[in-house]
């Protein structure tokens, strides 16, 4: 009798031993899904809560964006480009420097903006609450906001008067800084570097055409054209100028863009009275290193 | 209550014990004069590195008048000696050591539209430059996993700017760096813990300032992949461990 419990003993602990690390795991993982679901977004006064979300992400962006939020959905194979990998966690329209998480807000306008030149479609008629709430649900779907913070938004200053100086100007960056070399000298994304461009899954990717006047991606304000050359693309091989271009200057510059696009402007007029010719590449700087 | 007692005194006393450990394999290492040598190379024929055709920037072309550049996935020395291989120690030190960190900064640096070295080995937290040498724009662009703990990021270098000074997070063997807008430029970032070394135009290589110990030695080529050895190094002495990679 005793040693029938002593064997019933060791035999009862060791199957504890050998089942409790799958318990623990098991109790990881819902411990860290129920996390991630109490996952919540801030705008403003606003807070979106993940759980919210679930039934509109079900019904709008998981045939594109997938149940997992992996970007694989069942219209992904006809989609170019194809939609975001919510796991990853990189994003193109950001406020906050490359390599960096964006904040909510970001979020929150891309849901409403869609991107253009792609088949997200645009959210605007959602109330703020269910975009709120949609916001915190493409974030559960990444392990990095549970160890990353947003970056710190880059500083916009003022806009200022635009003038022939400030066109002209925005020119000599554009051709300094050589965003030609992929988005052409008149804007017509045919730069000598555009036919091999690819993003960072190796596709095919073009550079933004100014001469079609689409609207951009992420925003096509004054305040959107700075905040795009300066942070970046993430993800795509339009890189972050933020370190290269002062705030004066990207003021400059993005007066010069808007010069390069068909619809009529005040910057256009300018361009157009001072005789404003494309940058030629052969004047770029081409001189032998110092040395 | 006692019980709770007992166990702060426990906890204390062995917290102390681990700091005492910490202390001591901190002094260790400062004295860590042990190293590891060797050689790598390829055996059989070095696979044809194809011309470079970088008609798309004049700059680039000019560098080049005098010696065509070629691409570098595999540079084979004369005797076979394999070059950008990096050794670094994945198994046998302590946690201090393996987190000791240099405060000497390696230099990535765009020249002649290339990236020299073309591996570039460090620390996880080890500061690093990525420095401009050329009068043509670069965009630097490394491609680290996500999901492991370095992010991507992609910024401009237009000529005269400063050097980006960064660091990685965590191991990473190995994170590929690219220009979109010269797109030969492929190089790689190679993030490891503890002391580890690169392989000069020989193939010869040195993992200096390590203690006396077993480790293990881990090889990586970019083509070749990974290969590991067994070594140990007495106090003050020096380890050996030669690679032989077999050519595809
Ligand atoms: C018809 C397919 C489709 C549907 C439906 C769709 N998306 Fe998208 N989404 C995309 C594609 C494609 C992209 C990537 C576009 C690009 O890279 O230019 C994208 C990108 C995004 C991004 C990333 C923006 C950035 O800055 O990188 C977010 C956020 C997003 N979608 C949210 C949603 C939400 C929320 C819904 C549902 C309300 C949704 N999407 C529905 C196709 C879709
Ligand atoms: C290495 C190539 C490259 C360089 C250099 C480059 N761009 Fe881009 N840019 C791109 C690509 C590719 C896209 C398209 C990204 C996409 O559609 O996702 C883009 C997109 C854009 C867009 C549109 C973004 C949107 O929201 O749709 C603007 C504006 C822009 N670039 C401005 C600039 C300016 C200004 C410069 C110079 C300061 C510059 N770019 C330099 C490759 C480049």
């Amino acid at each position: 009798m005793r040693t029938n419990i002593r064997e019933w003993s060791l035999l009862a602990s060791a199957v504890v031993l050998l089942v409790s690390p799958c318990v623990c795991r098991a109790q990881i993982t819902e411990y860290q899904q129920h996390q991630w679901l109490r996952m919540e977004s801030h705008i403003g006064n606003l807070t979106g809560h993940a759980r919210a979300a679930e039934m509109d992400y079900r019904r709008y962006c998981v045939g594109c964006h997938g149940e997992l939020g992996d970007g694989n959905g069942e219209n992904a194979p006809w989609v170019d480009p194809k939609p975001r990998d919510f796991e990853l966690a990189i994003f193109k329209c950001r406020s906050t420097p490359t390599g960096t998480l964006p904040t909510d807000e970001d979020l929150f306008n891309s849901i409403a903006r869609g991107l253009d030149r792609s088949n997200m479609p645009q959210w605007s008629t959602f109330t703020k609450q269910m975009r709120a709430d949609l916001v915190a649900w493409v974030k559960h779907f990444s392990p990095r906001w549970q160890t990353e913070k947003p970056g710190t938004p880059i500083q916009i200053p003022p806009e200022p008067e635009v003038t022939a100086d400030r066109i002209k100007d925005g020119q000599a960056v554009f051709q300094k800084v050589e965003c030609w070399k992929c988005h052409g000298v008149t804007g017509k994304a045919n730069g000598p570097s555009a036919a091999t461009l690819t993003d960072d899954q190796n596709r095919p990717i073009s550079a933004y055409d100014f001469t079609e006047g689409a609207r951009p991606k992420c925003g096509d304000t004054d305040q959107d054209l700075y905040r795009i050359f300066m942070t970046g693309l993430d993800g795509t091989p339009m890189p972050s100028f933020a370190d290269n271009i002062k705030p004066d200057e990207a003021w400059d510059l993005v007066f010069y863009l808007r010069t390069l696009e068909p619809q009529k402007s005040k910057e256009k007029e300018i361009a157009k009275q001072l005789g404003l010719k494309p940058v030629a590449p052969s004047t770029a700087p081409a001189a032998a290193p110092p040395q | 209550m006692k019980a709770r007692y007992k166990v702060a005194g426990m906890t204390s006393v062995l917290l102390s014990l681990a700091f005492c450990l910490l202390w001591s394999t901190g002094s260790v290492s400062a004295a860590a004069e042990g190293k590891i040598t060797g050689t790598v190379k390829l055996d059989g024929a070095a696979p044809h590195m194809k011309g470079i055709d970088m008609s798309k920037d004049p700059y680039c072309v000019k560098q080049h008048e005098n010696s065509p550049a070629h691409l570098e996935n595999v540079i084979v020395g004369p005797g076979g000696g394999l070059q950008n291989v990096v050794l670094y120690i994945s198994d046998g030190l302590s946690g201090a050591e393996a987190s000791q960190v240099p405060s000497q900064e390696p230099v990535f640096d765009q020249k002649n539209c290339m990236y020299t070295p073309h591996v570039l080995a460090m620390n996880v937290n080890q500061k690093f430059k990525v420095n401009t040498s050329d009068q043509t724009t670069h965009n630097i662009h490394p491609l680290p996993n996500a999901l492991a703990g370095n992010i991507p990021w992609n910024k401009s270098q237009p000529p005269g700017a400063p050097p980006i000074e960064t660091s990685w997070k965590t191991e990473e063997v190995a994170i590929p760096v690219k220009c979109n807008i010269h797109p030969w430029m492929h190089g790689y970032f190679v993030v490891v813990k503890g002391p580890y070394a690169t392989t000069d135009e020989k193939g010869s290589y040195t993992i200096a300032n390590l203690p006396p110990g077993s480790f293990t030695v881990t090889a990586w080529h970019e083509e070749y992949g990974t290969q590991t050895q067994k070594v140990t190094v007495a106090a003050g002495k020096a380890g050996t461990a030669d690679f032989t990679f077999k050519a595809k």
